[in-house]
């Protein structure tokens, strides 16, 4: 078996290179597509319709936004394990903002609690990243107290008691019937995605050519955006296809999936183009190299954690908003999945290797699976079991492949 | 002459073991020195100091002339100091143009690296030091150890260095690759920076060194110029720790 697996992989690594393309990465798309397959056969055809993939993006959306400072927390060789209690806590404290201290109905109480959820998320974060940073205390025990910590001062900050509802603005951040911009601005999205990768492509290969560099051939550049345009606009078409009860009017893309995609370009450009990205990998490959190199790496574990707190402060806005509500128990769990994520999405938990979009299409597959195995009426602990056993074999698979690739 | 880097009355401790008591070293520009001793001697505790891995308890750091304070290694690559350590202290999982530049991208005031500027300036230094790569955009981890060595040394000095010091330069290396560093340093040297060698064993360094420092148990041996000595005489200071009769430099 060793052996197929390292013919294979030297077969597809040449083909995918001769055009430019990251092997990894369209491994785990055919994973995807291979289990989406598989659930719409499974569930009689109800998988691949407009409704289950609008419903399943913007479940996507929350554990997608946080998996984005999973991968470089991990990458930097650290762990939280706070991230669930975060979205919690973060949300019984903007729910309680908006009803004990702001008026609710106010215009600009959703944009101010907003912001002070975030702030929360970079305080907690601060507070965690000052312990494993400065005080020297491993990840895994100060982020275990977090998770601890906050999950119970969510419930103890208002005793337990479900805050809702919430301001009608802040809950357009949370998707649902009116957080969508509609069959038109979708379109308009979808129009300016496409240009827009067409123009990185395009300024990537002058940029080279300025410099005298060697180029992609062009064919899998046109391809590469070729390719793009075509996902952009089924993404987008699927949007539109599901229709708002009772009406022939189309949804269009939600709120908090466009919140998950600029996240997603954003934190990818971070990771690989930004100085900080760069040594956030240099200090997960060798703390103490990078360290010699001159990288304050104290410093840049606090920032790893603050910067997990901002995204932690996001995805609670999302989830918040979603519910309506503020609740102490929000986010149980949600430490797990978007761990699973990451790793699924080929992060290594040694620290230096992962990428941002590897941990999207990993939330993508445990979201997929869960919501499918919902679909074929599967009982909750048997899913959360498959889930589990889904995570072990990712692994293990992973190992065998970067084995493989050392060979 | 003033000398280029200047150490003064250098003490370090570890926990009650004196790793280096009181030693004096200086470095002229375009001189190399040996630093020898066993293992547990001091020499590298001393240089570490110099390249601000860990400060001095107390002592002088003068830069010609001028005493400077040295807290961490960006203060000491700010001065010009940069090491080459044994182990390369290399990112295996980045590419060797992120290595070269590790903790000096070149990025716009936002941050973002502009990576074609990174790539082309990597490929001059290469060349100028006529140093071969394969391929900048391969990771580190699939290099050969003289292209791992390669890789640290081009980082060292690609950033106008005027001190720089090898620890244990060729002891990982094959004979070929020990010659390519040899002609490196005698290069180095002519282009004025004073090279400091770190080695255990004397054979590494004899030939290419012009004045040797010996130290054992933390303490200075003293000082000689090669010329003056046979290997046989050295290694007498290195395991008796005294200086030949009329061969003090």
């Amino acid at each position: 078996m060793n052996f197929l697996a390292v013919k294979f992989r030297s077969v597809s690594d040449r083909i995918a290179r001769a055009a430019g393309l990251d092997v990894r990465l369209l491994g785990m798309l055919f994973m995807m597509a291979v289990i989406w397959l598989t659930l719409d056969v499974l569930t009689g055809g109800l998988f691949i319709t407009p409704r289950n993939i609008f419903n399943l993006s913007l479940q996507v959306s929350v554990v997608g936004i946080m998996t984005c400072g999973m991968v470089l927390v991990i990458v930097s060789r650290h762990i939280d394990l706070s991230v669930g209690s975060q979205i919690g806590f973060i949300g019984v404290f903007g729910a309680l903002m908006q009803n004990a201290w702001l008026p609710i109905d106010g215009t600009s109480t959703w944009w101010i609690t907003s912001l002070a959820m975030l702030g929360a998320g970079i305080f907690i974060g601060f507070a965690q990243g000052l312990l494993v940073a400065y005080a020297g205390i491993p990840s895994f025990v100060v982020t275990l107290g977090g998770l601890l910590f906050l999950r119970n001062a969510a419930f103890y900050i208002n005793s337990g008691v479900t805050v809702a509802p919430l301001n009608e603005t802040f809950q357009l951040l949370g998707g649902g019937l009116d957080g969508t911009i509609g069959v038109f601005w979708s379109w308009v999205v979808c129009g300016l995605a496409i240009a827009g990768v067409a123009l990185i492509v395009w300024r990537s290969r002058r940029r080279r050519s300025v410099h005298s560099m060697a180029q992609k051939p062009l064919a899998s550049d046109v391809l590469m955006v070729a390719i793009w345009a075509i996902v952009i606009a089924v993404f987008t078409a699927t949007m539109n296809g599901y229709k708002q009860p009772k009406t022939d009017i189309g949804m269009g893309i939600p709120i908090p999936v466009l919140i998950l995609i600029g996240v997603t370009i954003v934190m990818s450009a971070v990771a690989r183009k930004h100085r900080f990205g760069r040594h956030v990998f240099a200090m997960g490959g060798s703390s103490e190299s990078a360290e010699l190199a001159g990288i304050d790496t104290r410093r840049l574990t606090l920032l790893v954690f603050m910067m997990m707190g901002l995204l932690c402060g996001l995805g609670s806005i999302v989830t918040t908003a979603r519910l309506n509500a503020g609740a102490s128990v929000t986010g149980t769990m949600t430490e797990l999945t978007v761990i699973a994520a990451a790793v699924i999405g080929g992060t290594s938990l040694a620290g230096g290797i992962g990428t941002v979009y590897g941990g999207i299409v990993g939330a993508v597959i445990m979201q997929s699976l869960e919501s499918g195995m919902i679909l074929m009426g599967v009982p909750t602990p048997l899913q959360r079991m498959v889930l589990a056993l889904v995570l072990i074999i990712a692994v293990w698979v992973d190992t065998v492949y970067r084995k493989a690739r050392r060979a | 002459m003033t000398a280029l880097v200047e150490l003064r009355n250098i003490v370090k401790t570890f926990g009650g073991v004196h790793a280096v008591e009181n030693v004096s070293i200086d470095l002229a520009a375009g001189e190399v020195l040996g630093l020898l001793g066993h293992n547990g001697a001091g020499k590298s505790t001393l240089v570490k100091i110099l390249s601000g891995v860990f400060p001095a308890d107390s002592g002088d750091i003068l830069i010609k002339g001028q005493s400077v304070t040295i807290r961490s290694t960006r203060d000491a690559k700010a001065l010009g100091i940069e090491t080459i350590y044994q182990t390369l202290a290399l990112s295996e999982n980045l590419d060797c143009v992120a290595n070269l530049f590790l903790g000096r991208e070149i990025a716009g005031w936002h941050g973002f690296m502009n990576d074609e500027a990174m790539e082309k300036k990597a490929d001059a230094t290469l060349n100028r030091l006529r140093l071969r790569l394969p391929l900048l955009s391969k990771l580190v981890s699939s290099l050969s150890g003289g292209q791992r060595q390669a890789v640290a040394i081009a980082r060292a000095i690609q950033f106008n260095a005027r001190v720089l010091i090898m620890d244990e330069p060729t002891a990982a290396l094959g004979p070929e690759e020990t010659q390519n560093v040899a002609t490196l340093i005698a290069e180095l040297s002519n282009q004025g920076i004073g090279i400091i060698l770190i080695s255990h064993d004397i054979h590494d360094i004899f030939g290419l060194a012009s004045r040797l420092v010996v130290m054992k148990n933390g303490r200075l041996v003293g000082t000689v110029n090669t010329g003056d000595v046979t290997k046989d005489e050295v290694l007498a200071m290195i395991i008796a720790g005294k200086v030949p009769e009329a061969r003090q430099a």
